[in-house]
Formats: structure tokens, C-alpha cells, sequence
């Protein structure tokens, strides 16, 4: 039996937000914050930077813009000119929309595959999963696990501290072979 | 003061959309308890085999359309375009009211629109894939509909993207992307619950497509920024996406569709119908599932409030195309105008106008928005009225034109009918399956309508 972490136990948002920033006052580094729903400030409360996934999405945006120019003016003014109605071939203003259209397209899909890409999913196993009791944490139980590969991580110190800041339940994270 | 309990605002609100005593776990179990009830309701039954019938029906009719050619519908010299793309802009106008409530409502920190956005969402879907089905038969030779896409070819043929019936094609294909890809975001979290209540293979299942979450914060963290940004494209995309679909009309040269009110007077009738129908179906959910305390009168009495605004908006417009007709001093524009509320379908414009303007103005009396069963009936009577907008804005321009010589009547087909009954199979089976199998509200985010979900809940601020 290996061990990769130890969960422990908070009884509501607020507790979980104060276990928190001591965990992270303690300087812990591999640990995260489980609840049913996103918690207000918990960000700042673990310490956490923010996320990069904007930078990502801007990208995606503007390269759908690009894309969705770049494919028209190209199809009515070099692959193919073609008079229809006597309109110009580089007819730019009804251009507009299709270019839009694609930006929105990319930004979506660069939202949510990168969303997917910084939050490590799909991912079906993880150490977590190993707790019974865990699967609580998607109705109403909020948990604090610290991972194993911590470097202040140590076994017995680690679960007085959880103890100490209020945690409930402490359980030492085990596979099962 | 005299020992009194003194409620904040937040209380007093999440009172109001959460009543009785609810906390996380209750919510959990009445939500989550819908799609794991082992005795799915008769009602259910009932609906879902009305549905399957009539999916029957709109494949048989499908069939027989694209085996006989588009001559099986109404469609005539001068009327080209009969129920097909009236149906299309209404189911996709009916799909808006989703993305506006995931999206806008979102953005504006409506909290109320937590218990239904799902529902939304999931109604936008559905009526999407409806609105696609049109587009998709209408040209008839449908093994070449593939030729909507820029895809090279031998032929080096290319659709013309200065034309807007291509920039409604992509508008309308990133439209449903766009709410597959949010509808689906939304649901991660809940999907998580129901794989951990969950056994055997439909803790498998529930658990592939819950992708592994694990309600951390480091997740939550892109989870959230991924939900705004969506919400964020997804507003203006919303407002495009009928200006669009109006572009079709008021691009052209008839007279009552060359105007430049079409835009916003689609967008505001869209969201109009849209909230009709996501009041039908939220009726007849909290009815048939006991969920009175999770979508509450309070959410009825906010939409009517909106359908008020949105169906008095529709009215504006209608009285506005009426005055620049008159005012334009056009006799083709007044002519068309005039012919709408007194030619030979004035009834079509009456119907209209009672719906979409008459039925809403009852709206304004608290009584009337918080009646359950009228609000019933007239969020029937707004989509009823809705399709009538869409028949008198194509059917009625169209039969009377320039030349008198070329007027004509129209009349639809059994085929014409029997396709739109038809859609709303398939929207119902698709739409009874997610009630069946998904979480109609979302979980998580009605949690985060209760105080206690708020982090400094019980602080004192004197």
C-alpha cells in the first residue's frame, strides 16, 4: 500500500476558506480546497495565481477573426473571383459577420478544451477517488487534500495540522494493492 | 432589537427562491433525485410515447420529402418560402431565451436564473437541432447539403460568403456549437454527483462524461473563468445570430422586408417566444416532478416580467414598421402594410397581434404573473402568436408584391404540416431524455443561491 495524500474534513464554505489560508501560511504548495460549488475568494484564500486560460482564449478569438477574413478574401478575390450581382470580389464590410462568427467559434472551443487542458481532464483516477467517503464532496462536504509529493509533506505532522485547524475525519490517502 | 432575528438582503432573496429549509444536501437529493428515481412518472410515459409518435411521423414525412423532391410543400410562385423557414426562424428564435437566461442573466448576476438555466440551455439545444432540420431539407437535393461548407473541391465551387444565407448558416452552426460546448460545461460538475451517487454502469457512464472532476479549487478556478468567458461570447453571439437570421429578410428588396428595424425586433420577439416556451416546459416540470420549491412562483413572476418587456418591445416594432410605411411615402411599403391587417390573411395579423401584444399587458398585474394555469395558457398563446409573426412577415409579403400579376395564394400541404408536428417529436424525445437521465437544474449552482454557500456567511457587518 502506497500512500498519496491525506483529506481532511470541513464542515462549511467559511471553514473551508479559513483552512485555507492556513494551509497555505504553513507553506504548502500540493494541496486543494474540494466543494460542491466554486467558493467566492477562495482563490486568494489558497494563495492561487490567476488563471492563464484568458491569454489562451484571446488567442483562440483572434485566430478565428483571422481565419474567417483571411478564408473569404481569399475565396472571392484569389481562388475563385467570381461577379455575382456586380458586387466587388473584396467586398470587406459583408465580410464582417462570418469573421465574427468564427471568432466566437474559436474562443468557445479555446475555452472549453483549454479549460479541460489546465484542469488536467479527463483524468479518471486520482488519489482522492481512493477515499469512500470523498464522493460527498459533489453534495455537501467540503475536504482539504494535500498531496504526497508536497515537500513539506510528513505523514504525522501533517495530519496534526489538519487536526489543529479544525479538520474532521482525517484520512490518509491508500491504493488498495 | 428585541431579540428579533434580523435578516439581511441575500437571506431575504434565497428565502424567496429557495423557500422552506434547504440546505446543500436537500438540494443535492431533490435534484438528483429526478433522473435516479427507479418508477419514472405515467405522465412521463405518456408524453415520451406522444413524442416517439410523432418523431414516427417526422421521419416518415422526412422520407417521403426527400424522396419526392421539395414540390410536396405549399411552396409556389410567388410564396418560395412557406412553413419550412417559418418554422426555422421559430424554433430558432424559441432556442434564444436559453442562451439569454445561461448567458446574460449570468453576466448581470441574476441568481434567480439558476434554477432554470439548464432547462434553458437544454430547450436552446433541442430547438437548435429543430431549426437546422429545415435549412437542412429545404434544398432538396440533401446528399449536397455538405456544399453550405467552404470545403475545396475538384469544382473549385465555393459558397458566397457576401450572401446572407451563408452568414446564417455559420451564425446558426456556431450558435449550437457554441450552446453544446456551454450546455456541456455547465453540466460537468453535476455529472460529478450523479457518477458518485451512482452504481454499476451507470456510475461508468455518468463518471466518462464527468471527465474525473473532483470539485477542486484549482479546478474550480479555470472551470469559472471557462463559464464567464463562455457566457461573455455567448452574449453578443446571441443578439447576432437572429440579426442574421433577419438579414435574410431585410437584405432583400420586398417591400415590408427591406427595413432596417428587423435586427433588434427579432432578437426582442426571439427572446419573447423563447421565455414562452421555457415557461410551458417548466410548468409542466415542476408539476409532474414536485419541484414547486426549487423553480418557484418567484421564476414564473421574473420571466412573465420579461416576456412583458420583450412582448411590448415586439408591439413597438410592429406599430414602427407601420409608421415608416406611411411615413416613407413608399406606395409599395404602405401597400404592404395595409394588406397585412386587412388583406386576405388579416386573420393571420390579427392572431398575431393579439398574442404578442394583447395576452402580454396582462403581465403587468402581480395577480396575473403569479396564476399558475394562466400563465400556462398564455405562454402557449405568446409561441402560437410567434408563429404568426413569422407567417405574416413571409407569407403575407411574399403573396402580394410588386406586380399584380404575380400575386398568388398559398396554401400548405398535409407535408408541410406534418414536418412541424413532426419537429416537435423530435424536440420532446430529446427534451423527455434529458429529464429523464440529466439533473434539470444545475446542482451546484442552485447551491450557490443559499447564503450559506457565501463564505462570510455569519459575519456581522454593523
Amino acid at each position: 500500500m502506497n500512500s498519496y495524500g491525506i483529506l481532511a474534513r470541513f464542515d462549511s464554505p467559511k471553514s473551508l476558506m479559513h483552512a485555507a489560508e492556513k494551509v497555505r501560511d504553513e507553506g504548502f504548495e500540493k494541496f486543494d480546497c474540494h466543494s460542491p460549488f466554486p467558493i467566492h475568494g477562495m482563490d486568494e484564500a489558497m494563495g492561487l495565481k490567476r488563471s492563464k486560460l484568458g491569454y489562451l482564449i484571446g488567442f483562440m478569438g483572434m485566430s478565428g477573426a483571422l481565419f474567417g477574413f483571411g478564408l473569404q478574401s481569399w475565396i472571392h478575390s484569389i481562388e475563385y473571383p467570381m461577379n455575382i450581382s456586380g458586387k466587388p470580389f473584396f467586398a470587406y464590410p459583408a465580410y464582417a459577420i462570418i469573421t465574427f462568427e468564427l471568432m466566437v467559434l474559436f474562443s468557445a472551443i479555446g475555452a472549453v478544451f483549454g479549460m479541460m487542458f489546465f484542469n488536467r481532464i479527463p483524468r479518471f483516477h486520482h488519489p482522492v477517488f481512493y477515499s469512500e467517503k470523498f464522493s460527498d464532496v459533489s453534495s455537501d462536504a467540503f475536504y482539504v487534500s494535500i498531496e504526497v509529493d508536497d515537500p513539506k509533506y510528513e505523514e504525522s505532522f501533517v495530519i496534526d495540522f489538519l487536526k489543529d485547524i479544525g479538520g474532521t475525519e482525517i484520512e490518509v490517502l491508500k491504493d488498495e494493492i | 432589537m428585541n431579540g428579533q432575528i434580523i435578516k439581511s438582503k441575500a437571506e431575504i432573496r434565497a428565502e424567496k427562491l429557495l423557500p422552506g429549509n434547504q440546505d446543500f444536501t436537500s438540494i443535492t437529493e431533490d435534484i438528483a433525485g429526478v433522473p435516479e428515481q427507479k418508477n419514472t412518472p405515467i405522465q412521463w410515459w405518456l408524453l415520451f410515447g406522444l413524442a416517439l409518435s410523432l418523431l414516427g411521423i417526422f421521419a416518415g414525412s422526412v422520407g417521403f420529402l426527400i424522396w419526392e423532391g421539395t414540390g410536396v410543400w405549399g411552396i409556389n410562385n410567388p410564396v418560395f418560402w412557406g412553413w419550412a423557414i417559418i418554422n426555422f426562424v421559430w424554433w430558432v428564435g424559441i432556442g434564444h431565451a436559453g442562451t439569454l437566461i445561461s448567458a446574460i442573466l449570468h453576466l448581470f448576476r441574476q441568481n434567480w436564473r439558476n434554477a432554470i438555466n439548464r432547462f434553458a440551455e437544454t430547450m436552446t439545444l433541442f430547438a437548435v437541432i429543430c431549426a437546422l432540420v429545415f435549412p437542412g431539407i429545404h434544398v432538396g437535393r440533401i446528399w449536397v447539403a455538405y456544399w453550405f461548407l467552404p470545403i475545396p473541391n475538384q469544382m473549385a465551387m465555393w459558397p458566397n460568403m457576401r450572401s446572407p444565407l451563408i452568414w446564417d448558416f455559420f451564425a446558426v452552426f456556431t450558435y449550437f456549437t457554441v450552446s453544446l460546448l456551454f450546455w456541456y460545461t455547465g453540466l460537468i460538475p453535476d455529472l460529478a454527483t450523479l457518477r458518485d451517487r451512482a452504481k454499476g454502469l451507470k456510475k461508468k457512464v455518468y463518471g466518462f462524461f464527468a471527465l474525473g472532476w473532483r470539485g477542486g479549487n484549482r479546478q474550480w478556478q479555470h472551470y469559472e473563468l471557462a463559464y464567464l468567458v463562455l457566457a461573455g461570447i455567448s452574449t453578443p453571439l446571441v443578439l447576432s445570430v437572429h440579426s442574421v437570421v433577419s438579414s435574410d429578410f431585410a437584405t432583400s428588396v420586398i417591400p415590408g422586408w427591406h427595413t432596417t428595424i428587423f435586427p433588434p425586433y427579432f432578437v426582442a420577439g426571439a427572446i419573447y417566444s423563447g421565455f414562452g416556451m421555457v415557461m410551458t416546459l417548466s410548468i409542466i416540470a415542476r408539476k409532474v416532478y414536485n419541484l414547486g420549491h426549487i423553480i418557484t412562483v418567484e421564476h414564473l413572476d421574473k420571466m412573465a416580467q420579461i416576456m412583458l418587456l420583450t412582448g411590448c418591445m415586439v408591439g413597438y416594432a410592429y406599430s414602427m414598421e407601420f409608421f415608416v410605411a406611411w411615413y416613407s411615402g413608399n406606395p409599395y411599403e404602405s401597400f404592404a402594410f395595409v394588406n397585412r391587417a386587412l388583406g386576405p390573411y388579416w386573420w393571420g395579423y390579427w392572431a398575431m397581434i393579439f398574442c404578442n401584444v394583447v395576452v402580454p399587458q396582462f403581465y403587468w398585474f402581480e395577480k396575473y404573473r403569479r396564476h399558475i394555469p394562466f400563465l400556462f395558457i398564455t405562454s402557449i398563446l405568446v409561441n402560437i402568436g410567434m408563429w404568426f409573426e413569422r407567417f405574416v412577415i413571409v407569407v403575407i409579403t411574399l403573396h402580394r408584391d410588386f406586380m399584380p400579376g404575380a400575386w398568388a395564394m398559398y396554401n400548405p400541404t398535409i407535408w408541410d404540416v406534418s414536418i412541424y408536428l413532426g419537429t416537435f417529436g423530435l424536440f420532446f424525445t430529446g427534451f423527455l431524455l434529458f429529464l429523464r437521465f440529466l439533473p434539470m437544474v444545475s446542482i451546484a449552482e442552485a447551491k450557490l443561491v443559499l447564503t450559506e454557500s457565501d463564505p462570510h456567511h455569519g459575519d456581522h457587518h454593523e
